[in-house]
């Protein structure tokens, strides 16, 4: 966008906001262990007061073994949905290896109805061992299960009646997922990754966004990892590599003097889960986004992540861990949505080619699908019985019910693209 | 015939290290074996004490910092790998075994090997055959069957006159550079081309086994 953004607290362009871990983590500097009813207490207070500062985006990961606390993400995204009126909640991540497709369907259409289309969603396969197993799988199986778990999730959001058969899940027979996704449309999809070249190919398949999380790395490697993937993105015509819809990680603590914040940050970096009493705070802020100082430092270093990874549409920075009070993540927040990311959109905005899409919303996705006409509204037909033998399920359905929306949605970045053809001869298959 | 590159790993504690000088001699004694095969050869040395807090901190976070980042490119990257390490109570040290931790499990497979060690007694010889050689073979590197171990009084007047370190060196040597002659230059991969995660020529569909018919 060349436009001049005059009212600094929106921006089409792109998205800043937050993604929480949920761990509960003891305070290093009192030793004192928060309760899970509090820390949950404290995580709705985050996400409200993200949006009462002017941010985009709040998105929650999950996890399955304390210390953490995030286990049913869409049950805290819907409560702070109600609690809220214009931030987009989102995951990060959302296990698509030990969750059922079937299951993640089902509660990302609902919560998109319940908050008015503010959602969207993160998938990882999960880097905690014995998660697998309790889920009835297995670790090695992840990337397969990565697979073919998001192909069925795929279509069961695109098409009315699924038939589905694979390797890791029982079978489908005439299965409808409901509610249908709200107008029509489902939710964005992210694919997030560290590592996996695998991820950034199959974002790249389906003309998905991919979310680069670069908190705990080094850039160089996800220059490669985001570079592969504009180029995938480009190679399944979805656009060219610059229109790719690309997400990355942040890590921030400031203090209007920089040597204020790095003594306040210290004793909870030294102490962190992930990267505690390894590097020091100076070579991991060197290697990695982790900023410490300033607003101004901030501004200056994010600023300039388009120069290494391009034009992107979501920024989300990691503020709500290792045991830092809710008073100091509040006043966080505040410098954040004060003088950090007004600034950041003043000048992620300038210059930025025109070409390059604009962040994914509810609306813009509606309108790539529908243009000015009017969005899908699911009606069913009464009960009737087996799903298969008469007619389609919905009275708004053509009768060959291969999904209304399957034809006509695409990202907002595909709008170049061919409908159908630009997701392979997935997309377009019919059931069986 | 192209260029072959040969990687060092010594993981002495000490500076000046009998490790580095055992990891030289191999070395020396490796190039010199390919030349006379017609193979031309350069070596990078690696003391991993140079990079010892990085190892540390890979095993914490997950990544390698930069310095790291170029030992573990060049041995993965290698023809040949020439691994020496102090035997520290019955095996391989812990920093020689936190390194190999921090290497992709599948990075070394067919890689050639020569395998040295050293400690102050020639009673710790056997560690080579007992403990160094079962870590490559769970690697699927390719260790050739002569180990050198070198005790402290194989650099001095008491040292084994039937079997000379300079002769099991050379022993070593040669059978480093015939595995190294009988491949061909190791193909830089990148992890980051569609072709060595797809296969040539691949597609995502590929992936998605039975669901796309492409």
């Amino acid at each position: 966008m060349d436009e001049i953004v005059d009212d600094t607290s929106r921006w089409s362009g792109m998205q800043f906001g937050l993604f929480s871990v949920s761990d509960i983590t003891a305070d290093p500097t009192t030793g004192r262990t928060p309760t899970e009813a509090e820390r949950i207490r404290s995580t709705i207070a985050i996400a409200k007061h993200a949006e009462e500062v002017g941010l985009d985006v709040f998105a929650l990961g999950e996890h399955h073994n304390p210390p953490f606390w995030s286990s049913s993400p869409t049950t805290t995204l819907g409560h702070i949905a109600g609690q809220t009126d214009s931030i987009l909640l989102s995951t990060a991540t959302t296990l698509i290896t030990t969750n059922d497709p079937v299951k993640i369907a089902e509660d990302f259409a609902t919560l998109q109805h319940v908050s008015g289309g503010r959602v969207d969603l993160m998938l990882g396969r999960g880097n905690t061992g014995p998660v697998y197993p309790w889920f009835g799988q297995d670790i090695r199986q992840g990337l397969p299960l990565a697979i073919e778990h998001y192909d069925l999730l795929h279509r069961l959001w695109r098409e009315d009646v699924v038939d589905w058969e694979g390797q890791f899940r029982t079978p489908l027979q005439g299965f409808t997922s409901t509610p249908r996704p709200l107008d029509g449309v489902p939710p964005f999809v992210w694919h997030g990754s560290i590592r996996t070249p695998e991820v950034a190919e199959q974002a790249a398949y389906y003309g998905d966004g991919f979310f680069a999380n670069n908190i705990f790395w080094p850039k160089e490697h996800f220059q490669r990892l985001i570079a592969l993937y504009r180029q995938r993105y480009a190679h399944y015509g979805h656009g060219t590599p610059e229109q790719a819809i690309v997400g990355l990680g942040g890590q921030v603590f400031m203090r209007a003097r920089s040597q204020d914040a790095v003594n306040e940050f210290r004793p909870y970096f030294d102490n962190a889960p992930v990267y505690g009493h390894g590097p020091s705070l100076e070579d991991f802020t060197e290697m990695t986004p982790l900023t410490v100082g300033s607003p101004q430092q901030v501004v200056d270093r994010y600023a300039s992540m388009r120069d290494t990874f391009g034009d992107y549409q979501r920024q989300l920075f990691l503020l709500d861990h290792a045991g830092l009070p809710l008073k100091t993540v509040l006043e966080q927040l505040d410098i954040l949505g004060g003088d950090v990311v007004p600034v950041l959109r003043k000048e992620l905005a300038a210059n930025r080619p025109t070409e390059v899409p604009d962040a994914p919303t509810h609306e813009n996705l509606v309108r790539a699908a529908y243009g000015d006409g009017p969005a899908r509204q699911a009606r069913p037909n009464a009960n009737r019985g087996d799903n298969l033998t008469a007619g389609p399920p919905y009275a708004d359905a053509p009768s060959d019910s291969g999904g209304v929306a399957a034809a006509g949605v695409q990202d907002p970045a595909a709008g170049a693209a061919k409908p159908g053809s630009a997701f392979g001869a997935a997309a377009t298959r019919k059931g069986i | 015939m192209a260029e072959r590159r040969i990687a060092v790993v010594s993981a002495g504690l000490s500076n000046p290290s009998s490790t580095r000088m055992l990891a030289d001699r191999l070395a020396s004694a490796t190039v010199a074996e390919l030349r006379t095969r017609g193979i031309e050869a350069t070596v990078d040395v690696f003391e991993l004490r140079d990079v010892a807090h990085d190892i540390t901190n890979n095993l914490l976070t997950g990544f390698p910092a930069p310095a790291l980042e170029t030992v573990v490119n060049a041995v993965v990257s290698a023809d040949a790998l020439i691994a020496v390490t102090p035997i520290f109570s019955t095996s391989y040290s812990g920093l020689f075994k936190s390194f190999i931790d921090v290497l992709d499990p599948d990075s070394l497979t067919g890689k050639p090997v020569l395998i040295g060690a050293n400690a102050g007694t020639a009673r710790h010889s056997l560690a080579i055959d007992y403990a160094i050689r079962p870590l490559f073979a769970y690697l699927h590197a390719e260790p050739v069957s002569t180990g050198v171990f070198a005790a402290s009084a194989d650099w001095g007047g008491a040292a084994d006159s039937v079997a000379p370190l300079a002769d099991r060196i050379a022993r070593g040597a040669r059978e480093l550079a015939d595995a190294v002659a009988r491949r061909q230059p190791t193909a830089a991969s990148d992890p980051f081309d569609p072709a060595s995660y797809l296969g040539e020529g691949g597609s995502f569909g590929h992936l998605l086994g039975g669901l796309a018919d492409e």
